[in-house]
């Protein structure tokens, strides 16, 4: 029987700031950034929201959709870099919160960007290998950039989350992953911000996994650009994946509905998944839509997914991506600041 | 350093405090949050199952608090609200989204999972359940 994406939800908190509000402080070209970075805005978490409160928002949307008993999931994985605690696992609130039951498979799982896509890995070799029913992996992420930095006006907070098992909206067709070590950008213990390679960020990290990866999947499945529908891929901007799309020769049409970076920014381990779930809003039955993360550090995770007839039913049974982006409010740097903690008192 | 909560006694609520799981007596049909296990009414007569609530109501009273207890500095202004929910019962919780101008008796609510309260930089984490105004305009 096939397997897949049974629900699935996004959240993204509903405060913003825009690239002008940043650049006005910094003393920067917003228009440099705007057009250089394709971004207008990032989302800001209210204080009291984390990567556990949107993941249990996600997981409550995806698990509307999937319309199971939460107690049938044997596997919780949430992929973040921004756990509330360094011990203590973020996925033991949420699976408490979401009323899953206690007979569960559970850890948080770190890869920079690509942990949510992970997770969504061992929720499928589970299910495949008959362990568990239905699984759920969360991508989320409240990611922080240091004041001053490139970062900051991209370094946003959303997430998503998918249950996996069978009789699918989207049957995954397959999936791979391209690792290497390659360091573009990391953060030590006990450091508030991350540090970056800046140029090398680009060509050997995100360009050459992404590409390999999507490439190695495609090969895989003997599959080319024009028996897909709809491309996914990681977002640090918006130029990135134009460019990967680019190079691959696939249609910007076929990326845009996943294109999510310009309205809201980066949202780390939630950046494709909530791409993969604003496409999987507009999909129709039939449609194929691929989809590859990117980690640093580094790597990328491939995948394949076959829209069912589903869809139909179960994507008006939540809220859609579009009405998290268009609920918004903005907020000048000041506030910002109060709110992200950056300030020492 | 000492913590101001207690953490077993945190642990026990937890599942009222993160899904609003409260009692509901079979007999008169009474409904109880915060849980409890002997209903006024019909006392050993009736019978008190668990019973978990949507969140959703409406907003029946509420006050705009400007000058916040410790903890709670940062949110200000924001409203605390009397819910009465569709299940019937009344509670009461914060609203989150800021939008204190625009609040009014009678509106609907939906809830949210937010951070509750932080027991310093060292304590733990209190997650629970606010409310936010629902518009209806979430599933269309
Ligand atoms: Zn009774």
């Amino acid at each position: 029987m096939d397997i897949g994406i049974v629900g699935y939800g996004a959240y993204v908190p509903r405060l913003r700031i825009s690239v002008e509000e940043i650049a006005k402080v910094w003393g920067t070209n917003a228009e440099n950034f705007r057009k250089g970075l394709i971004v207008d805005e990032k989302s800001v978490p209210e204080s009291d929201e984390d990567t556990v409160t949107i993941g249990v928002e996600a997981g409550r949307n995806a698990l509307l959709r999937a319309a199971i008993n939460p107690k049938k999931i044997g596997a919780l994985y949430i992929g973040s870099e921004s756990h509330p605690y360094v011990v203590k696992p973020s996925g033991t609130v949420v699976a408490e919160a979401l009323g899953l039951g206690t007979s569960l498979m559970l850890a948080d799982f770190e890869f920079a960007c690509k942990a949510g896509t992970a997770a969504m890995q061992c929720c499928y070799g589970l299910i495949k290998a008959g362990e568990i029913d239905y699984g759920m992996a969360i991508g989320a992420d409240t990611a922080q950039g240091k004041p001053g930095d490139a970062l900051e006006y991209t370094a946003a907070a959303g997430g998503a989350a998918f249950v996996l098992g069978k009789d699918p909206l989207a049957i995954l067709e397959g999936t791979c992953s391209f690792t290497t070590d390659t360091s573009d950008f990391w953060r030590r213990e006990r450091q508030d911000y991350p540090m970056h390679g800046a140029r090398f960020t680009g060509k050997p990290a995100y360009f050459r996994h992404v590409l390999t990866a999507t490439k190695n999947l495609m090969e895989k499945l003997s599959l080319n650009i024009d028996d897909i529908d709809y491309f996914v891929f990681h977002m640090p901007n918006g130029k990135f994946p134009t460019a990967a799309a680019k190079t691959l020769g696939i249609p910007m049409e076929k990326i845009a509905p996943g294109l999510v970076v310009k309205r809201m920014g980066n949202c780390y381990s939630g950046s494709s998944p909530v791409g993969l779930c604003a496409t999987l809003d507009i999909a129709k039955p039939g449609q194929r839509i691929l989809m590859t993360s990117y980690g640093s550090g580094a790597g990328s995770d491939s995948f394949s997914f076959m829209v069912t007839d589903r869809i139909i039913e179960r994507r008006d049974m939540a809220p859609k991506t579009e009405y998290y982006l268009k609920n918004k409010k903005n907020i000048d740097y000041g506030t910002y600041v109060k709110l992200r903690g950056k300030l020492r008192m | 350093m000492t913590y101001k909560s207690s953490v077993p006694m945190f642990w026990r609520l937890q599942g009222s405090k993160y899904r609003l799981v409260g009692t509901r007596c079979t007999k008169c049909n009474s409904v109880f949050f915060p849980p409890r296990s002997l209903c006024p009414k019909c006392r050993r007569k009736g019978t008190v199952e668990e019973m978990t609530f949507s969140g959703k109501g409406e907003i029946i009273s509420y006050t705009i608090i400007r000058t916040a207890p410790e903890g709670f500095e940062k949110y200000v202004p924001y409203a605390v609200a009397i819910i009465k929910l569709d299940e019937g019962t009344n509670i009461s919780g914060q609203i989150v989204g800021n939008n204190i101008e625009g609040m009014a008796i009678g509106m609907r609510v939906r809830p949210v999972f937010r951070r509750m309260f932080e027991d310093g930089d060292r304590g733990l984490i209190q997650y629970g359940i606010k409310w936010e105004i629902d518009k209806g305009d979430s599933t269309s």
